[in-house]
This record gives C-alpha cells, sequence and structure tokens, in this order.
C-alpha cells in the first residue's frame, strides 16, 4: 500500500491496515531458537518479521582487563552491532555513535535482571549481531538477548521483554518496521520485566501529548506480556530437547 | 543520605523538586557563530555554534544539517579521561541532538540556500567544565541558549548560481520553538529533579525528558535499574512542570519574547 505520488507516502490506508496489512495493534510474528551458538554459554536467535538478530552470552567469566572488576558484583558488558549487509545501503563495520548508545542502552535494559550479586570478579557479555535490520533492531536485540542469558544458566530475576511503540499518520502502532521509523512521527523503544512490572528501557524520539504516552506504555506493556509467554516456551523446547538428548544419551 | 531524603531534604538542603540556580551567559565566544556557559548549581557547561556551508543529504535536499557532539574532557572531573567521547557523552550528544530535531527548534528548511546543493550546517559542540552532577541538563541548555543568541552570516545565490556569503550582514537562526530538558532521578523510593554528584552517584534510575509545549519530544530512561510504569509517569509529569518553570527562567535571562 506505498503510494509514492508526490514522494507522499501513505502509511495506514482507509481500512486501518498499516504497508504490511497488519492492524496498528498486531505485531509481527516472533521466532526464537535457543542455542544455535556452541561456542557461546547461552544464545538465541530472533526472527520479528525482517528482522533478524544473533545474540550471545559469554560469562560469568575473568574481567579482562582486570581493573574493571568490581569486588561485590560481575559487571554486565554489551556489544549492539549491525552487520554492514544488514541495511540498504552497506554500513560500515566500525561501530557508529548509534551503535555505541544502543549498546548502553540494551546493556542497561538487561542488567536489572541479573543477580549480578553472585558473581564477583567477573564479567557477563552480551554480544548481538543484527543480520538483517527492519526496525526494532534494540527491542528484538533485548528479546534474544534475555533468552540467551537465561539458557547460559545465569541468574536472572525475570526475563526482559522488549517492543516498540511508533505513530504513523496520527495513529500508535505496534512493533515498527524500518519504513514506519523513517516516515512515522514517532519512535518509542520499550522492555520491561513483565513479572516485576519494572520498565527497563524507554526512549522516544518524536512528539507525544503525555496522555499518548500513557496509551504508549499500556500498548508496550501488553505486547510485552506475549512476548514474555513466547521467551519461556523457546526456552522450555530447548529444556525439552536437552531432556531428551541426555536420556537418549543414557541409553547408548 | 536515604535518611535525609525521607524528611523531604537532599544533601544540598534542597527540595526534592528544585532546581539548582540557573546562571546563563550567551555571546562570550567571539569567533563562534553562538555560544552559551550555562551554570546549574557548580556543573558548568560551555555550547558553541559554528556555521558552514555544506551540501545537504540526499533524502533532504531542502534542509539544513544540525550536528551535535560532546565531549566529557578531564578538566571537568577526576573521573574523565581524555580521548575521543564515550558511551556516556555519545549518548548525551544524541540525546540533545533528538531534543533539537523532534522539537524542531529550528527550522531547518529555512537553512536551505540552494536546493541540493547549499545549506547551512549548524555545528553544535558541548564541553563538560566542570561536572558536579546532571551534565545532561546543564548541556541541554547550553546547547539551547547558544542557538537562540546565534548570529550567522546571510547567504544568497548570486545570477551565476554561485553562493556569495556576506559576513558583514548577521541575522538570528529561524527559531520556531524552546525546548526544556529536565532530568528525574530515583533513590529508594524517592524522585529528585536535578541530581547533584553524590545524588547521581547513588541514583539507581534516572529519566531524562525534553518538552516542548507542554508535550515530550524526548525520553532516555539511563541507569541499570528500572522503574514502574507509575513511577515513569510520575517522573514525567514533574519533569514536565520544571520545564515550564525553567523555560520561564530562559525567556527572562535571554529576554527572548
Amino acid at each position: 500500500m506505498l503510494n509514492t505520488k508526490n514522494k507522499k507516502i501513505v502509511l495506514i490506508d482507509s481500512d486501518g491496515r498499516r504497508v504490511d496489512g497488519r492492524r496498528p495493534d498486531e505485531m509481527r510474528d516472533i521466532k526464537i531458537k535457543v542455542g544455535i551458538l556452541e561456542n557461546a554459554d547461552g544464545s538465541a536467535y530472533v526472527e520479528q518479521g525482517n528482522t533478524k538478530i544473533y545474540a550471545a552470552v559469554y560469562g560469568p567469566r575473568e574481567v579482562h582487563p582486570r581493573h574493571l572488576a568490581l569486588p561485590d558484583r560481575a559487571i554486565v558488558r554489551c556489544r549492539y552491532h549491525m552487520t554492514p549487509f544488514s541495511v540498504e545501503e552497506r554500513k560500515s563495520p566500525a561501530p557508529t555513535r548509534r551503535e555505541i548508545e544502543l549498546s548502553k542502552v540494551i546493556r542497561e535494559a538487561l542488567t536489572p535482571a541479573i543477580v549480578v550479586e553472585q558473581f564477583p570478579f567477573s564479567s557477563i557479555d552480551v554480544f548481538v549481531e543484527v543480520i538483517n535490520a527492519d526496525g526494532s533492531t534494540r527491542c528484538a536485540s533485548i528479546v534474544a538477548a534475555s533468552v540467551a542469558l537465561a539458557s547460559a544458566g545465569i541468574p536472572m530475576r525475570d526475563l526482559v521483554a522488549a517492543c516498540s511503540i511508533g505513530k504513523v499518520d496520527s495513529v500508535l502502532v505496534l512493533d515498527v518496521t524500518d519504513i514506519e521509523d523513517k516516515y512515522g512521527e514517532v519512535d518509542l523503544p520499550f522492555a520491561m520485566m513483565p513479572n516485576r512490572g519494572e520498565i527497563t528501557l524507554l526512549q522516544l524520539d518524536g512528539v507525544l501529548r503525555l496522555e499518548e504516552l500513557e496509551k504508549a506504555i499500556s500498548m508496550a506493556t501488553k505486547a510485552c506480556k506475549e512476548i514474555y509467554e513466547k521467551q519461556k516456551k523457546a526456552l522450555k523446547e530447548k529444556y525439552v530437547e536437552l531432556r531428551k538428548a541426555i536420556i537418549e544419551g543414557g541409553k547408548t | 543520605m536515604l535518611d535525609m531524603l525521607s524528611s523531604g531534604l537532599r544533601v544540598d538542603g534542597r527540595g526534592l523538586e528544585d532546581l539548582r540556580p540557573v546562571e546563563i551567559k550567551c555571546r562570550s565566544v567571539n569567533n563562534a557563530e553562538g555560544s552559551a556557559e550555562v551554570r546549574l548549581g557548580k556543573t558548568l557547561a560551555i555550547a558553541g555554534v559554528k556555521t558552514s556551508i555544506g551540501t545537504p543529504f540526499a533524502d533532504t535536499p531542502d534542509m539544513g544539517v544540525l550536528i551535535v557532539n560532546a565531549e566529557f574532557l578531564p578538566i571537568a572531573s577526576p573521573s574523565f579521561e581524555p580521548g575521543p567521547p564515550d558511551e556516556n557523552a555519545i549518548e548525551l550528544a544524541r540525546v540533545i541532538d533528538r531534543g533539537l530535531r523532534r522539537s524542531e527548534m529550528i527550522d531547518l528548511r529555512q537553512l536551505c540556500i540552494l536546493p541540493g546543493k547549499a545549506v547551512w550546517e549548524l555545528w553544535v559542540d558541548i564541553h563538560a567544565l566542570n561536572h558536579d552532577g546532571n551534565l545532561m541538563d546543564t548541556s541541554a541548555l547550553a546547547a539551547v541558549a547558544a542557538l537562540l543568541t546565534s548570529e550567522v552570516p546571510k547567504a544568497m545565490v548570486n545570477e551565476k548560481g554561485e553562493v556569495i556569503v556576506n559576513k558583514n550582514e548577521k541575522q538570528k537562526l529561524p527559531i520556531k520553538c524552546i525546548p526544556i530538558t529536565i532530568t528525574v532521578a530515583k533513590i529508594g523510593d524517592k524522585l529528585l529533579v536535578d541530581p547533584c554528584l553524590d545524588e547521581e552517584e547513588v541514583a539507581d534510575v534516572f529519566l531524562t525528558a525534553t518538552f516542548v509545549d507542554d508535550k515530550v519530544c524526548t525520553i532516555q530512561k539511563r541507569g541499570e535499574k528500572g522503574l514502574t510504569e507509575e513511577e515513569t509517569l510520575k517522573c514525567l509529569r514533574v519533569a514536565q512542570r520544571k520545564a515550564r518553570e525553567l523555560l520561564k527562567i530562559v525567556k527572562e535571562v535571554i529576554g527572548y519574547g
């Protein structure tokens, strides 16, 4: 439903449907696979529409350089990185200011969920590689990283679920794609620990009245609860798979 | 500190919602098109605005270009190391950039000289000079004050299609509104506006919001803890109120109508 006459893009048509046919409060399908990278202590692969992300966790492990270690808790490090071919125009592999900021906000979205006090003098390193970007990459990264952390056996207070809210043609929409981010009025990335009811990522880029913001937070909270169920399901399936393999292995 | 806070007092005697005394000094840098030194209590930041003529981005051929950079150098604090901007300085610059851009403080279309070929580039550089907490709001205010009081040369296109700059004819930047940034810190269950350094070092989480005409155009949650929805909305309502207050101060000090 792209109307590029006079360079004006229609993001919501007269039927209330978005460019990819979704309704405003509809999320894209999320596929989560656990434990696909063998060297990492924990890993996950997430596909949210065309946004595709690998997340790996190494840790708890010894901190290098040593002067960064803390005596009472683990440090958490995070690297969010986009591959050069993940976007339409090739992106240089060197970290951009955006990737540096996103690495920080993702780390700060995940850390509240990790029981860092259990691992003094260690580091928990989270790596995220975006292999195809179609909007909401930081949110999908958090979804993947949370699952990777849990699959690494790191004690967590809760999982962290994340999604984005946008505003296109004056309508609040859930789970923003690249085109909605580029041509829309608002981008609001959001992450929370659904069981604890704590928001761990909140950014806004765009103009909203406070009442609209409240509505956006409600929409995002509801969506995060759904994503949470998918994350738990993916982890359970992996556990069942592992258990089966162990039992089969025990028989030989 | 938590004991004092439970009786509504902060280490420097302020109430939970009090800003530190604000000082704004503009136009002290002759060589810059615009500049402002802003103090929030003991925190001091300076912003400078330089203009140059450049080519516009391909997808916005009729809009000027805004670039915001921030440096946290050792002059401002024993905890800052020399070198390129770290994640904190980069985050600060990008948050302030979003505040300026999303509020549309500067009408970038009016900075177009020759569509597709020549536009004004606005370079906003922010340097922290003394860090006593809340460099974010101090820097944001410095950037805004510098832009409000900038004087840029006039540029025009002659019959041959060449860009001529007249350095003797100066004009203000095309300003549409004044965005104001307020940061609220959470310590225990208390929400504090404009945290000083001692408070920043023990705070669990920060919420920064930029307001224009009572609407919010930028939000950034910082810190390694979380906030409930209720706490978030409370922070934003307090920030909205303080933004109105700070806007009044800015208009008075700069004499902006």
